[in-house]
């Protein structure tokens, strides 16, 4: 596969380049080539800790969407077995932006949903970036309310850059269709939980972000609006983008001091798409264990500290 | 997506123009201040509704004297420490002491032709009625009173929809005042929302679309995207009166364009059927 590289990983670029090409056709037995090897290995190493252990808001955006990052369906692949994708929100149409369907975590019957990007040109085009039109949102409800009413638990996974402002979109209440998941989300008996695995993106994330634990991939990123959208109104500028990405905390950790989500999952170095199984076997640890410990809250006590974790949420002063 | 526009004015402009006279956004007709109040706020010419002051909306359409008003002393903190080309808080303590409010968002208790509810109505004076931390508070507070005192909820919305200031909180407050609607519905309260202009993004997309009947100002814009994102995505021209609450009538997304004149006797009469 070749490696896209972001701006800020150009340092990274000319020598993993050379490593590469040193692995492939040098003669290895040569001892200047095997020293150079050898020196490239730890340059190599010690500036992918130098980058990827101080990564600006800007740069964990942009990792966040970084073309090769692992999608929901590829994290349903390797996470989950037996996986049957459902279709349709029976109204009007099926929504590829918003998958969902039946799988296997380990053994046990889980419902899955979660947007869908694409990789190339064309599976871009057909999942609309990830951008849910109101029928993705009513398809994935539909699909969380199938699975609560066989008592099987709810995983979703945000990767949106958010909504889709277009015609159709509002024409046919894209803003309707959000609330109404918000609230039934609310009143779905049996655990959810959220992970936001890259972009988090406004209302189109939080219409799946209602659950018993919500967590985030450690480069992942959520927002009440995209850095560039922040940047266009409030700097009037949109290449502020990476100044607003820094003024709006919109990190994991950040969230994480918020009280928003609950755990942050790490990541390899160099972002989830330099390893995708790793990735995976992160996040799979981290809903098995999560999942156990909601096994445990009885059914009268699962709602309502669902709504108290939400209605908790904000900040204010009374006087 | 929160985006509302601001329009500068400058003390001079204010002071000559808005003094006694106001220009209507949509028919540009000029009319003597004390004549549009006397008209609810309402042109007379092309009878756009002007957003109105929470103030004004809850005398226009409660019993006088029935309002109560609840969580007075609710005020907004800065806790991302936003800054823009200004601070958050700056722009917190100049909406304060424009509108003399401490937010976007009033509650309280009162009677509509004797029909009591908890009412909430939007400042969209106060930063573009944007919703944050308070206003989340507020709607989670008066939706809990109203099942503890057994009664339904109105809220009027005018509103450019999330407190981006707020970062992520504001975001939340949309699930926060939508989950506290699941308890209104569990418990058989009505909920009437009223839209008015304009209605727009988190706004929308949380309490605003949940009501049991959902009530719109005439000519209300009401959507989630504003017009000029969804322009420049599409980059073709949007269809006429797109987003207007009469094409939102046509398109089934809400239930009934009432005039402001007209408000009180349908909330009242609404209410009245819902309860009995
Ligand atoms: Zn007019």
């Amino acid at each position: 596969m070749v490696r896209h590289y972001l701006d800020f990983e150009r340092p990274l670029m000319e020598m993993e380049r050379e490593y590469e090409e040193l692995q492939r056709f040098a003669h290895r037995d040569d001892p200047r080539v095997l020293a150079r090897i050898k020196k490239l290995q730890n340059r190599i190493a010690k500036v992918r800790k130098e980058i990827y252990s101080q990564l600006t808001p800007w740069q964990k955006t942009q990792l966040s969407r970084h073309i090769d990052r692992p999608h929901t369906l590829d994290y349903i692949h390797l996470v989950f077995e037996d996986f049957m994708e459902l279709h349709g929100d029976r109204g009007f149409m099926d929504d590829p932006a918003m998958i969902g369907g039946l799988a296997r975590l380990e053994g046990e019957t889980v419902v899955v949903v979660g947007h869908q990007k694409g990789r190339d040109v064309k599976e871009m085009s057909y999942r609309n970036f990830g951008m849910p039109h109101p029928e993705g949102y009513r398809k994935a409800l539909r699909i969380m309310q199938l699975g609560a009413g066989f008592r099987k638990p709810i995983i979703t996974m945000i990767d949106t850059p958010g909504a889709y402002p277009g015609v159709g979109a509002e024409e046919r209440g894209q803003a309707e269709a959000i609330a109404h998941n918000l609230r039934e989300m609310a009143t779905i008996l049996t655990p959810i939980i959220g992970v936001v695995i890259g972009e988090g993106g406004s209302g189109g994330a939080l219409a799946i972000g209602v659950g018993d634990r919500i967590l985030m991939m450690e480069n992942a990123i959520y927002s009440v609006i995209s850095p560039e959208g922040c940047a266009a109104i409030l700097w009037r500028d949109g290449a502020k983008g990476p100044l607003a990405a820094e003024a709006l905390r919109l990190t994991a950790s950040d969230l994480l001091k918020l009280g928003v989500i609950d755990e942050v999952i790490p990541e390899p170095l160099g972002g989830a798409h330099c390893d995708y199984q790793a990735a995976a076997a992160k996040l799979k640890e981290a809903l098995l264990r999560h999942l156990e410990e909601l096994r445990d809250v009885p059914e009268e006590r699962l709602l309502p500290e669902r709504y108290q974790k939400f209605r908790r949420m904000g900040a204010f002063m009374e006087e | 997506m929160a985006w509302f526009k601001k329009k500068e004015v400058t003390p001079k402009e204010r002071k000559k123009g808005d003094a006694l006279w106001s220009k209507c956004n949509v028919c540009n007709e000029i009319t003597y201040k004390k004549e549009l109040e006397r008209n609810l706020n309402v042109c007379p010419k092309c009878s756009y509704h002007f957003p109105i002051s929470a103030q004004k909306r809850l005398a226009i359409v409660l019993d006088e004297g029935s309002f109560r008003e609840l969580d007075r002393g609710l005020t907004s903190v800065d806790p991302i420490h936003f800054r823009d080309t200004k601070r958050y808080s700056e722009r917190l303590k100049e909406a304060q002491r424009r509108t003399g409010l401490k937010d976007a968002f009033v509650t309280g208790s009162g009677k509509v032709h004797d029909s009591p509810a908890m009412m909430g109505v939007f400042d969209f004076g106060f930063l573009g009625g944007s919703l944050g931390s308070v206003v989340g508070e507020k709607i989670a507070r008066m939706v809990e009173k109203a099942v503890e005192e057994r009664v339904g909820v109105i809220i009027f919305t005018s509103s450019g929809g999330a407190r981006m200031q707020e970062g992520i909180l504001s975001l939340m407050q949309m699930a926060k005042t939508s989950a506290a609607l699941s308890l209104l519905k569990r418990e058989k309260l009505p909920y009437i929302s009223v839209l008015t202009d304009p209605t727009t993004g988190g706004a929308t997309a949380s309490f605003a679309m949940l009501g049991d009947v959902i009530v719109a100002e005439p000519g209300a814009l009401i959507g989630f995207a504003g017009p000029r994102v969804i322009k420049e995505t599409i980059k073709t021209n949007l269809p006429p009166g797109f987003q207007r609450a009469e094409y939102l009538l046509k398109h089934g997304m809400i239930d009934l364009i009432v005039e402001r004149k007209q408000l009180k006797e349908i909330l009242g009469q609404l209410l009245d059927l819902l309860y009995h």
